[in-house]
């Protein structure tokens, strides 16, 4: 046997997992499917966020349905300058993570593929290190609901809710992306060779596409009303 | 020991065949480390046997001390704070700690692998991380009861629950929304495993009318619960960060609190009766001996039920201020949900027709079911049509109504499965007189304490007060005692079921000859459920095949289960 099927054996063998491992199928056939059933549980696990962010962005609708006016003074005061950085920074993760993705899949690539999840968590590092300077900011021109709050029109607190509670809900999934990210890097450092091929590789980076996704809705929600036009 | 057995004793008759499996799931591995850190998807629904069964006793506790308060007019054994957080924990802990997980997470898991012949769930490790989510989420809510209580009801309604609740609020809801991941884990996890893990030739219509019931269930976990988890992460913000979202006096709306705590909690009463529905199918043919009436329109009255589920919450809102427009599609889309809920009624019927009946005690629970899940669908009309139900909202007829779905529907099947499947599960038979008493005394026992309370509200009672006026004691006289019958029936399956563990008779591998891959490999199942990889050539409930004359199959099996 050649070294390169050796190769692809080992790793089959090193990813398979109960009870996949038991259907009854060659090796590499049941790696395969294996793997497609992995991608197939985020992929439903993805449908299940879906809903948990459509419930929130349907809470933006109704609210900005009832109060446009008051929505688009407030979106004012958010700053686009740190929201368009982000959405630069997250999109270029996701071309990283849709990289880290192909190339983990081929052989010789190892070293692409681990560049790609480094970038991803630097930059995503960096969207939340933007994120904080603009929190704090935030907190220092009063745009925290409650007593105290800069602005007067009552359904701007509506929308400083949401953003609140948005963007932070967001941070979290970004965290929890960043948190797996590492850890396939820190497993590939354990055991060289651990990338190639495994199936965590695109669970992984499906997950950071679809977080990359909710930014792309949240930017023009909370940057760009009532700036446009 | 993981070789053969070749035990002779292990076998319940010694004329049953010796399959030659590895030793049960029960056997391998004895230390308290083997159960909480196992894989095995048997293993898992054991442990959550273990916490619903704990869950079902606390809540059952209770409704005994609120029925009990409602025995006389006055307040005479607790206050109305203490009565408040009494029925609130009631509702808490039923709903999402029992109700939610119960026939899923303990008959599903055990069984859906082994229906379709699979070796485990597609993801045994997320199936663990499943169990020790719900788990928290449960002790999460115990510590706020023990801290001092809740006391805005199962529903959290906004802005009771945001502005004005003084009690631990916070801490359950997060206990509730931490055991909706576990839910979601499960929901992905079975879905996965019905695409993924058929045994060859168990196509998607030879599936049994459970696995089926468990996918359509699964469907709803997934896409409600997210929406559920938003809606408390908001209740938990509005209250520690002092969010405006659901706050009048900041432009907030509280009625959508509402919307959105319904668009899940009305799909999760189809979490709660489609996994009881599957049960039924698989009991009601087993006993007798009749193929399923209608098997594809089964199949997709269960998918009718998911997915129009989700299109009819706002009949829980016809008292708050809904357009009338919005009221009618509602209603209408509320009695359409119910088409479907009657091709299953009428087909189960039909399933019977000269068929073979035996009464044993499963079949007891399961035509229970039948009558108490069409006396709930049927009431279910009635608050679906507007009139009736702004004359009856938040009465005691509601409170009746979603009684008879939940614990007459929905405990009885899950008692039916309990039955059922006990012998398969432990190895081991119950006394069958026993199990039938309980059977009789629990139907006679839920009609007693519910029956009365449709009157009740019929009449004007209100929902949520421990006092009422005098004239409505004789209903709540004749619902109290109804409850304390039931409490009966309810410890009775703990203490005979218990005992048929240490005591009862060895099983059969296939005690009641029935069809269904369940039933071919030993009871308990090995570690990896079947010997081989079983092939599935016939669609299910192959009972009575085409050319055999209706008449005297045995029901007990006089042979060995051959596999």
């Amino acid at each position: 046997m050649s070294a390169g099927g050796d190769l692809i054996e080992k790793t089959a063998e090193r990813h398979r997992r109960e009870p996949w491992d038991e259907l009854g199928l060659a090796g590499e056939r049941a790696f395969a499917y294996q793997r497609a059933g992995a991608t197939f549980g985020i992929w439903i696990f993805i449908a299940s966020e879906v809903l948990f962010f459509g419930a929130l962005f349907l809470l933006y609708t109704a609210m900005r349905l009832e109060h446009a006016a008051d929505f688009a003074i407030a979106a004012r005061e958010t700053n686009i300058v740190y929201g368009t950085l982000n959405t630069a920074l997250l999109l270029t993760t996701g071309l990283c993570a849709a990289i880290a993705s192909q190339a983990s899949e081929q052989k010789g690539l190892q070293r692409l593929t681990l560049w790609c999840l480094g970038a991803t968590v630097l930059l995503g590092l960096a969207f939340m290190a933007v994120k904080g300077v603009e929190y704090s900011e935030d907190i220092e021109k009063h745009l925290l609901p409650g007593a105290g709050f800069a602005l007067k029109e009552p359904a701007t607190q509506l929308f400083f809710g949401f953003y609140w509670l948005a963007t932070s809900i967001h941070a979290i999934h970004l965290s929890i992306g960043i948190a797996l990210v590492v850890r396939l890097i820190w497993k590939e450092w354990r055991e060289p060779g651990f990338l190639f091929e495994s199936p965590q590789v695109e669970v992984v980076m499906l997950y950071w596409g679809f977080v990359d996704m909710i930014w792309i809705v949240l930017y023009p929600m909370l940057y760009l009303d009532g700036r446009a036009g | 020991m993981s070789g053969a057995s070749s035990d002779a004793s292990t076998l319940a008759n010694p004329r049953e065949l010796d399959l030659g499996l590895p030793v049960s799931y029960l056997a391998e591995g004895r230390s308290v480390a083997s159960w909480l850190f196992t894989t095995d998807h048997k293993r898992i629904a054991i442990l959550y046997a273990l916490s619903i069964t704990f869950f079902f006793f606390i809540g059952g506790a209770a409704a005994t001390l609120v029925r009990l308060e409602l025995f006389t007019p006055e307040g005479n054994i607790v206050g109305a704070d203490t009565y408040n957080k009494l029925f609130s924990l009631h509702g808490i802990v039923m709903v999402w700690f029992f109700l939610i997980p119960s026939i899923p997470t303990t008959m599903g898991n055990f069984l859906l692998p082994l229906m379709i012949g699979a070796r485990d769930l597609a993801f045994p490790k997320l199936n663990l991380i499943s169990w020790y989510l719900n788990m928290a989420g449960g002790l999460l809510t115990l510590a706020a009861v023990l801290a001092g209580g809740i006391d805005t009801g199962w529903t959290f309604y906004v802005p009771y629950s945001t502005v004005f609740s003084n009690t631990f609020v916070t801490l359950a809801v997060l206990g509730v929304f931490v055991s909706g991941f576990s839910t979601i884990a499960t929901g992905v996890n079975f879905i996965a495993t019905v695409h993924y893990l058929r045994a060859p030739g168990m196509t998607w219509f030879r599936l049994p009318l459970f696995v089926w019931a468990m996918y359509t269930t699964s469907l709803i976990f997934v896409l409600a619960t997210p929406v559920l988890a938003l809606t408390l992460v908001l209740v938990i913000a509005e209250r520690t960060f002092n969010l405006p979202i659901f706050d009048p006096a900041r432009g907030g709306d509280p009625i959508l609190f509402q919307h959105l705590f319904w668009f899940y909690s009305h799909p999760a009463v189809y979490i709660m009766i489609l996994p009881a529905m599957g049960v039924i199918s698989e009991v009601i043919t087993c006993y007798a001996r009749r193929r399923i009436f209608g098997y594809s329109f089964m199949v997709y009255a269960l998918v009718a039920i998911a997915v129009i589920g989700f299109f009819t919450w706002g009949h829980h809102m016809f008292t708050s201020g809904m357009s009338p427009f919005a009221a009618l599609v509602f209603s209408f889309l509320s009695f359409i949900v119910a088409v479907p809920s009657a091709i299953k009624v009428f087909n189960w019927t039909a399933t019977l027709y000269r068929g073979q009946i035996g009464f044993e005690s499963p079949m007891l629970y399961a035509l229970g079911f039948l009558g108490l899940f069409t006396m709930g669908g049927l009431t279910g009309l009635f608050l679906a049509s507007v009139p009736i139900d702004v004359h009856v909202q938040d009465t005691y007829f509601v409170v009746a109504h979603f009684h008879y779905i939940m614990v007459g529907a929905s405990v009885s099947a899950y008692f039916a499965g309990l039955h059922f499947w006990w012998p398969k599960v432990t190895g081991r038979m119950y006394p069958e007189s026993w199990a039938r008493f309980a059977a009789l005394l629990m139907f006679f026992g839920f009609n007693l304490t519910f029956f009365p309370q449709f009157i009740a509200g019929y009449l004007g009672m209100p929902r949520r007060y421990y006092t009422y006026p005098p004239e409505f004691q004789v209903w709540n006289v004749l619902s109290s005692s109804g409850a304390a019958v039931l409490a009966a029936a309810y410890l009775m399956p703990l203490g005979y079921l218990t005992w048929s563990l240490f005591f009862g008779g060895r099983a059969l591998n296939d005690p009641w000859n029935a069809t269904g891959l369940e039933w071919r490999t030993t009871s308990p199942p090995p570690r990896q459920n079947f010997f081989g990889n079983p092939q599935v050539l016939a669609p299910p409930y192959d009972y009575h095949p085409e050319a055999t004359p209706p008449g005297d199959e045995p029901r007990i099996a006089e042979k060995g289960a051959l596999t």
